[in-house]
């Protein structure tokens, strides 16, 4: 996971969870890949069907704002999305992306100057996000979150650690 | 320098002396809220490999989402969650017949002043309003809190909103919120904590603070705040014999911000679609026609709200071009308006009154939209498709404004009719 190459989705400010997966398919709709179809619904119906893997979203301000549901984060990590970039996120979604193993890039100077469908680059390490107007600095992610997009989420983060020792989620 | 709420809460659970802002703190909550989608949280636990839940005192389970269930579906899930709580021993679980869990944890003495709780449900903000820190999280979390009474938080900055001014009539709390989000915007607050503070917050019902709490989140808040006084230890008097300790930032706590509100001059305020932050005065889109009212939610689903709707709804009808769906937000409220005969006045103007839950808030039932419809909702929510359809429009505000545009079959300011 230290560096993606994907072609950017690109999208506004505040877009929030009941755009991003529906509230009426919260409680039917458990399978994944079923979620995935159903990326973005109110948003972008064209995302869904046109979404390949490695594709990055590129958005605004306080991406994921609204409810908790995980779903919102499980959809774009199973539509095929390699990482989300945003000017800010809402701190429940933030953590929900963590948790699903969905990498999460706040990068406010970048967001402007990516345009639709251009390929960026994003190297986590070193916190950088080439575009083709340049290069961006963001700020990495702190190590135990790091660790737990590594593991691929928080479920399978905790399942390492659960039976080794007691466990510390930091 | 002292601690804000925010900073003392969290040192006090991580057993540090000081918290930073900023700083990554280890905890064990309170208390775990989930509701319907305790079903999905199951999975999860079950995928991790853990037998018993640490702690199953801690976990408060209320279904509440799409109650009773409207198919096959919700009915599975629900049944799930019965056989779990009773494998695991979770004695702190509530049927269909109980209401909303933001109203419910608190009516049954879980929320107490110096709690940390955390609930899968971005609304957890409520309990804030009785002095707890209390925030919503994802499903994953708490399906791991369960397995390990273990999560981690990095410390809100804190925003002081002052509140001066007396409301005129037919003004109220929800028109407070609703004005604050609009000038703060949809992520004025986020990942922040909001202390509200000042005589307007001081003279405000418990219900009141709640609705305040409630659309914290809406700026994208991680908390809200009200420091308990004599009505929230009163309040809480009826409702459990546990001790608490009331938990305040220190009067030399650094805030980030400190912004001051007069409610002197607020009209009624509405959030149009299709964000919570595009809040107008009600008088700016009167007359719009509406095709469902919707009284009822976590916000505005209290004994005061349906007081408020029935005193404007009473020996009248409302417009035949439109539907009025009320919803309590618990069976207690419920009962208490059936007590007081408001039920009566209100199904006699027109209502569709419906059992405790969150209704049509969310999309699932019992009253979606279709496309092209209009809807006045008391609820926090006007997102694109929240109640079910991405080409209906939905319209925020209190519930005396939604009442009076009941009758009218348009957007209507309720001080005509008070």
């Amino acid at each position: 996971m230290k560096e993606i190459r994907g072609r950017v989705w690109k999208y506004g400010d505040d877009i929030n969870t009941d755009v991003i997966f529906p509230g009426k398919y919260t409680y039917t709709i458990t399978n994944p890949e079923e979620m995935a179809r159903h990326a973005l619904e109110d948003l972008d119906p064209s995302f869904a069907k046109n979404v390949k893997k490695g594709d990055i979203i590129v958005a605004g301000k306080n991406f994921g704002c609204g409810s908790s549901r995980e779903q919102a984060a499980t959809c774009i990590k199973y539509a095929g999305v390699s990482a989300v970039v945003a000017k800010s996120f809402s701190r429940i979604f933030f953590r929900n992306a963590i948790n699903q193993g969905l990498p999460v890039i706040q990068c406010e100077k970048a967001v402007d100057r990516i345009s639709n469908g251009e390929e960026i680059e994003i190297d986590f390490e070193k916190g950088e996000l080439h575009c083709k107007e340049g290069k961006f600095y963001f700020s990495a992610l702190p190590k135990f979150l790091l660790a737990i997009l590594e593991d691929g989420g928080l479920i399978p983060h905790v399942k390492r650690s659960l039976f080794s020792h007691h466990l510390h989620i930091l | 320098m002292g601690m804000t709420f925010a900073q003392k809460i969290l040192a006090s659970k991580a057993k540090k002396r000081v918290v930073q802002p900023d700083e990554i703190v280890e905890v064990s909550p309170d208390v775990v809220m989930s509701h319907d989608n305790t079903a999905a949280i199951i999975g999860i636990f079950n995928e991790i490999g853990a037998k018993r839940v640490l702690k199953p005192n801690k976990p408060v389970i209320v279904l509440d989402h799409c109650v009773p269930a409207a198919n096959e579906k919700y009915a599975a899930n629900h049944k799930r969650i019965r056989e779990f709580t009773r494998e695991q021993d979770i004695h702190n679980f509530y049927d269909i017949n109980t209401g909303i869990c933001h109203q419910v944890l608190p009516e049954k003495g879980y929320v107490l002043p110096g709690k940390l709780i955390v609930g899968s449900d971005s609304h957890t903000t409520t309990y804030g309003a009785f002095g707890a820190f209390a925030t919503g999280i994802g499903r994953s979390e708490t399906a791991v809190i369960w397995a390990t009474d273990e999560i981690w938080f990095r410390c809100p900055r804190t925003i002081k909103i002052n509140v001066k001014g007396k409301f005129k009539k037919g003004v109220y709390a929800k028109d407070l919120a609703l004005h604050i989000i609009g000038t703060l915007g949809a992520d004025g607050a986020l990942y922040r904590a909001i202390e509200y503070s000042g005589e307007t917050v001081k003279d405000m019902e418990i219900s009141e603070r709640m609705t305040l709490c409630n659309m914290s989140v809406e700026m994208g808040a991680k908390i809200g705040y009200v420091e308990p006084d004599e009505k929230t230890v009163e309040w809480l008097s009826r409702r459990t014999k546990e001790k608490y300790e009331i938990v305040k930032s220190d009067p030399d706590a650094e805030y980030e911000r400190i912004i001051d509100f007069d409610v002197t001059d607020l009209e009624p305020q509405i959030a149009c679609p299709h964000t919570v932050d595009n809040v107008k005065m009600v008088k700016e889109v009167q007359g719009k026609k509406i095709d469902q009212a919707f009284i009822g939610t976590c916000v505005n689903g209290r004994l005061d709200d349906l007081r408020i709707a029935a005193s404007i709804l009473k020996g009248k009808k409302i417009a035949k071009t439109v539907r009025l769906i009320v919803i309590p937000a618990s069976m207690e409220i419920y009962l208490g308006a059936i007590r007081e005969g408001i039920i009566e006045d209100l199904v006699r103007a027109g209502a569709v009154v419906l059992n405790p839950g969150c209704g049509p808030c969310l999309g699932a039932h019992e009253g979606v939209l279709a496309p092209g419809e209009v809807c006045l909702s008391t609820a926090n929510r006007n997102f694109k498709g929240r109640m079910g359809c991405r080409e209906a429009y939905i319209y925020l505000a209190s519930p005396a404004t939604v009442a009076a545009s009941a009758l009218t079959g348009e957007i209507t300011d309720p001080r005509g009719y008070l």
